[in-house]
């Protein structure tokens, strides 16, 4: 303790120049007393880091992290860049509003893997946020991309047996090397998957397609499946892009040997003319879905292609990216914002009614004498040590039409029995429940200032002449105003981010944009969206808080005398 | 003597003291489980359903095996769950307990493993092949289905209003004049939307054709606009047997097993409206990438416990039809009230007259859409 009086106390640079001119002063033990200063200092504040250790990890990994996630969450869009490599790719080169041939057949690449690894689904869900039908186009486009180009595949077998042999295939595309590592693999039997095919340069370079149809349908053969390429006959994409690639380059046959130059000869031959049918990727879409001849999907698909996207904050309010830029949804589209304001103002509201009802409570409990304001304190926290869903699920039993207010209203005449009033499900009975189950966080910082302000300013106050009112008015209330300010900056943020009270007690009208949010984590699994509205009300809280500071003064608001 | 087989059983049912005999007699036909973990997490609904599935064969399995059952009542949020375990990499659960539309959500994005059915699962005690036995439910790979059961209507006999009037048409739900007083339906476009297109003149069978069309949905909300300030939402099942029995509505839509027990345990005033229910199936999925001991264990349980007997036994907690054709004639009586419950079962023809069977293909494809697309209409 002594080191911080001299750190706090006695700034040291001045003290030691003053006390020694000729050279540094020195502590007790010789070293210079800056030097010993800082050390002792050093070790104070490492003494002080450990003391905070646990808590500082605790908040670091259950708040801090969270938060972090949650924001990366709401920007994040990795999932069309990476079910989609292809495509994206190919997109990028083709600027057309429906793009051509080549984006179609990555399209069918891409799907085809997509679909054995089953993310074609998480796909569909994620597009269909941005725009609707795009879930079931790529289940069903995702249903049908399997049969794509089976003709061909059914004319190329037709033609030769051997190319529904794997072993036709690995013949003719494998790398010699590869086969030499995949006979060691196949001999040692042991249970780690095959190694990861790799093409010869001769097929790369005269069979580009076909290699890399093939590598796809390997690679998802192995990794995914953990079977063997040499036991699978590869996909009919494959079967197409080998048809393509001969079309294109019909003289192929000649960098391969054997029995590989023959049949790639007698295929090219049946290419030519026709008995090997020229199918267009682009057709087969269309005639799975019209959607892909339309401008819009593609559109979408180029929008959210990049790996980062600002789609989930436009939707939470309400605007979309569309291929012009920014745009507000369709009205009936339109939620989010109408939920943002309703949250705010029924906030508002519910700390307005806890200031009017708990403010004469907590004056009462500080003026009264002791043992009354005692029983009173005990009246105000035994709701408050109640659980939550105990009380929310009484003020069900209390609110409903066949519920005991509206029972005493009906026996007492007040209201006729056809017209009870509808005081549940609705915004009456969140901002009564709420209002109930935040007026502790009112009155006991309240009655904590109260406490605090002495009885002889009101006496002053009367003595000299002021009466009741002005006495309370004038002197009493402005020093009550702090506990005013921290209840209703607790009442406030407590009530922005509720969610079991108006869930249970708020039907449709009476939620909160925290229920949406519940909503999308748990049921819709939109958790982009979840990420991108939590990330906004947690804005605008420390916006208001803010806002808060600069007009009354954070310094201003006390929870204790 | 496969008739003395069923006379038997139907026998044993009979008799609360039947549950030992019946455990020995599956002790020595429960093959040894080698390499099987010995413990289990079973996510399931809670309540009156989780209760059945235990008594009929997770307690007998567990007499059997010795092995722990821990218990997740989590299903309403099952996928959200298998997906979060995923994405953490730790898979908490081995069994789980879903609908129909949810497994086929979890199969089509690979949270479920696909299992083999004829190797699974025991074949029906008729002699029947577990395609035959299972039938229509076996809806997808991943599903093995429990109990098919319905979402209906009840209302309550009581409602002074009504002039002695009882609702006998899926309609009456549409019909505020003669019907006044809330009704309660489910925070979702399932079945809701189909039911409104019945009462908006579409044929049964054509429903989906029409909700497939651009306007269907649209034409189905307008439908329900007509009665959306008299509609209490509920997202539980538990909550339309407590409206009705507190009187804050007059009619609601819940699954039948829970109007079971508001009718037949509870003794409240409340009777089913049959018309269009709405079929669908509630079963087991196993979670994709499970260990070995872990998977083990779980197909050992799984046979167990869909064999015939077992699918049979759980009708007797819980009015909801097997999902074996082969259980059906096991059905008997409840098992603390002793009442037949057949009557109650969603399958018994007087039920089925006007029956609607929920499109799992249909609403996989088009969840996301219809979904967005209702909530938005709610929250308006």
């Amino acid at each position: 303790m002594a080191d911080a009086t001299i750190s706090g106390g006695l700034p040291q640079g001045r003290g030691a120049k003053t006390a020694s001119p000729g050279g540094p002063m020195l502590a007790a033990d010789g070293t210079p007393l800056r030097a010993s200063l800082a050390r002792s200092l050093r070790r104070q504040k490492m003494r002080a880091l450990l003391l905070i250790a646990p808590l500082l990890l605790f908040i670091l990994v259950t708040f801090v992290m969270p938060i972090g996630d949650m924001l990366f969450r709401s920007v994040e869009n990795h999932i069309v860049a990476d079910t989609l490599p292809r495509t994206v790719a190919a997109l990028r080169d083709d600027p057309s509003e429906v793009p051509g041939e080549p984006v179609f057949r990555a399209m069918a690449e891409d799907l085809q893997v997509a679909v054995e690894e089953k993310t074609h689904t998480q796909l569909g869900t994620r597009l269909n946020y941005e725009s609707s039908g795009m879930s079931s186009l790529l289940r069903g486009t995702g249903r049908d991309v399997k049969g794509m180009g089976e003709d061909v595949a059914k004319a190329v077998t037709g033609l030769d047996d051997a190319w529904e042999e794997p072993g036709t295939w690995v013949a003719l595309l494998a790398d010699p090397a590869w086969v030499q590592t995949q006979a060691e693999w196949a001999a040692a039997d042991d249970k780690s998957p095959e190694p990861a095919f790799a093409a010869s340069a001769a097929a790369t370079e005269r069979l580009p397609r076909t290699v890399e149809a093939y590598q796809a349908f390997a690679h998802v053969t192995q990794a995914d499946d953990g079977d063997s390429v040499t036991e699978e006959e590869p996909w009919n994409l494959a079967y197409v892009a080998l048809a393509d690639d001969l079309r294109a380059d019909p003289g192929a046959a000649e960098a391969f040997e054997g029995d590989n130059r023959a049949r790639l000869d007698a295929l090219s031959a049946a290419v030519a003319d026709g008995t090997v049918p020229a199918v267009s990727y682009r057709d087969m879409f269309v005639e799975s879905d019209d959607a892909w001849g339309e401008p819009g999907t593609w559109s979408v698909l180029r929008t959210f292609s990049s790996r980062f996207t600002p789609g989930y904050y436009l939707n939470a309010v309400d605007l979309k990216l569309g291929p012009n830029g920014i745009e507000m949804r369709e009205p009936k589209d339109r939620i989010y914002l109408q939920l943002f304001v309703r949250t705010l103002v029924m906030s508002l509201v519910i700390t307005g009614t806890c200031i009017l009802l708990g403010y004469p409570i907590a004056f009462l409990l500080a003026n009264l004498p002791e043992r009354t304001a005692n029983l009173l304190m005990i009246l105000v926290l035994l709701p408050f040590w109640t659980s939550l869903l105990v009380r929310t699920s009484a003020w069900k039993v209390l609110l409903q039409q066949q519920g005991v207010i509206n029972d005493i209203l009906v026996w007492l005449g007040i209201v006729g029995d056809g017209n009870r009033l509808a005081l549940i499900n609705n915004q009456t009975g969140t901002i009564i429940a709420m209002t109930h189950i935040l007026l502790p966080f009112m009155i006991l910082p309240l009655y904590s200032v109260m406490k605090g302000i002495p009885k002889s300013y009101v006496r002053a106050a009367k003595s000299l002449g002021a009466n009741d009112w002005t006495a309370f008015w004038r002197v009493y209330f402005p020093q009550s105003v702090p506990g005013i300010g921290a209840g209703s900056i607790l009442c406030f943020i407590l009530a922005i981010g509720y969610y079991i009270t108006p869930e249970l007690v708020g039907g449709t009208k009476g939620v909160f944009i925290s229920n949406r949010i519940a909503y999308h984590i748990s049921d819709s699994l939109n958790w982009g969206l979840a990420a991108a509205l939590g990330t906004i009300l947690l804005a605008v809280v420390m916006l208001l808080y803010w806002a808060y500071d600069r007009l009354v003064g954070i310094d201003n608001v006390k929870l204790g005398g | 003597m496969r008739i003395t087989k069923l006379l038997g059983s139907a026998a044993l049912a009979l008799l609360p003291m039947a549950a030992p005999v019946l455990a020995q007699d599956a002790a020595t036909e429960l093959p040894p489980c080698d390499g099987c973990s010995d413990s289990m997490v079973i996510m399931s609904w809670g309540g009156a359903y989780q209760n059945s599935q235990l008594k009929a064969y997770v307690e007998p399995y567990q007499a059997l095996t010795g092995i722990t059952v821990t218990w997740d009542e989590s299903s309403n949020e099952a996928i959200a769950k298998l997906r979060a375990a995923q994405e953490a990499g730790n898979m908490p659960y081995d069994l789980v307990d879903v609908e129909g539309p949810d497994s086929q959500r979890a199969c089509d994005e690979g949270l479920a493993a696909e299992i083999d059915f004829d190797e699974a699962l025991a074949p029906g005690s008729d002699g029947s092949s577990v395609e035959d036995d299972f039938g229509d439910s076996l809806i997808n790979d991943c599903f093995v289905p429990q109990i098919y059961f319905s979402t209906t209507f009840g209302y309550r006999t009581d409602v002074a209003e009504w002039n002695g009037q009882t609702p006998d048409d899926i309609c009456d739900i549409f019909d505020t004049a003669t019907f006044p007083g809330k009704r309660s339906l489910q925070a979702s476009p399932k079945k809701n939307l189909e039911w409104a297109l019945v009462c908006d003149g579409v044929p049964a069978d054509q429903v989906y054709d029409v909700l497939d069309t651009p306007e269907g949905v649209d034409r189905a909300l307008a439908k329900l606009d007509t009665i959306k300030d008299d509609v209490i939402w509920w997202t539980a099942g538990a909550e339309t047997p407590q409206l009705l029995a507190d009187k804050e509505v007059v009619m609601g839509s819940t699954y039948n097993g829970r109007l079971f027990s508001v009718i037949a345990e509870e003794k409240q005033p409340v009777a089913m409206l049959w018309d269009y229910e709405n079929f669908d199936f509630d079963g087991w999925i196993v979670p994709a990438g499970l260990d070995e001991a872990r998977m083990n264990r779980v197909m050992h349980f799984l046979r167990f416990a869909t064999d015939t007997q077992r699918l049979a036994d759980q009708a007797k907690y819980i009015a909801y039809g097997p999902a074996r054709a082969s259980s059906q004639p096991l059905v008997s009586t409840h098992i603390d009230l002793g009442i037949e419950m057949a009557p109650f079962m969603p399958t018994n023809p007087d039920n089925m007259k006007n029956y609607l069977v929920n499109n799992i293909e249909w609403w996989s494809d088009h969840q996301d859409e219809v979904e967005a697309k209702f909530q938005a209409w709610l929250g308006q």
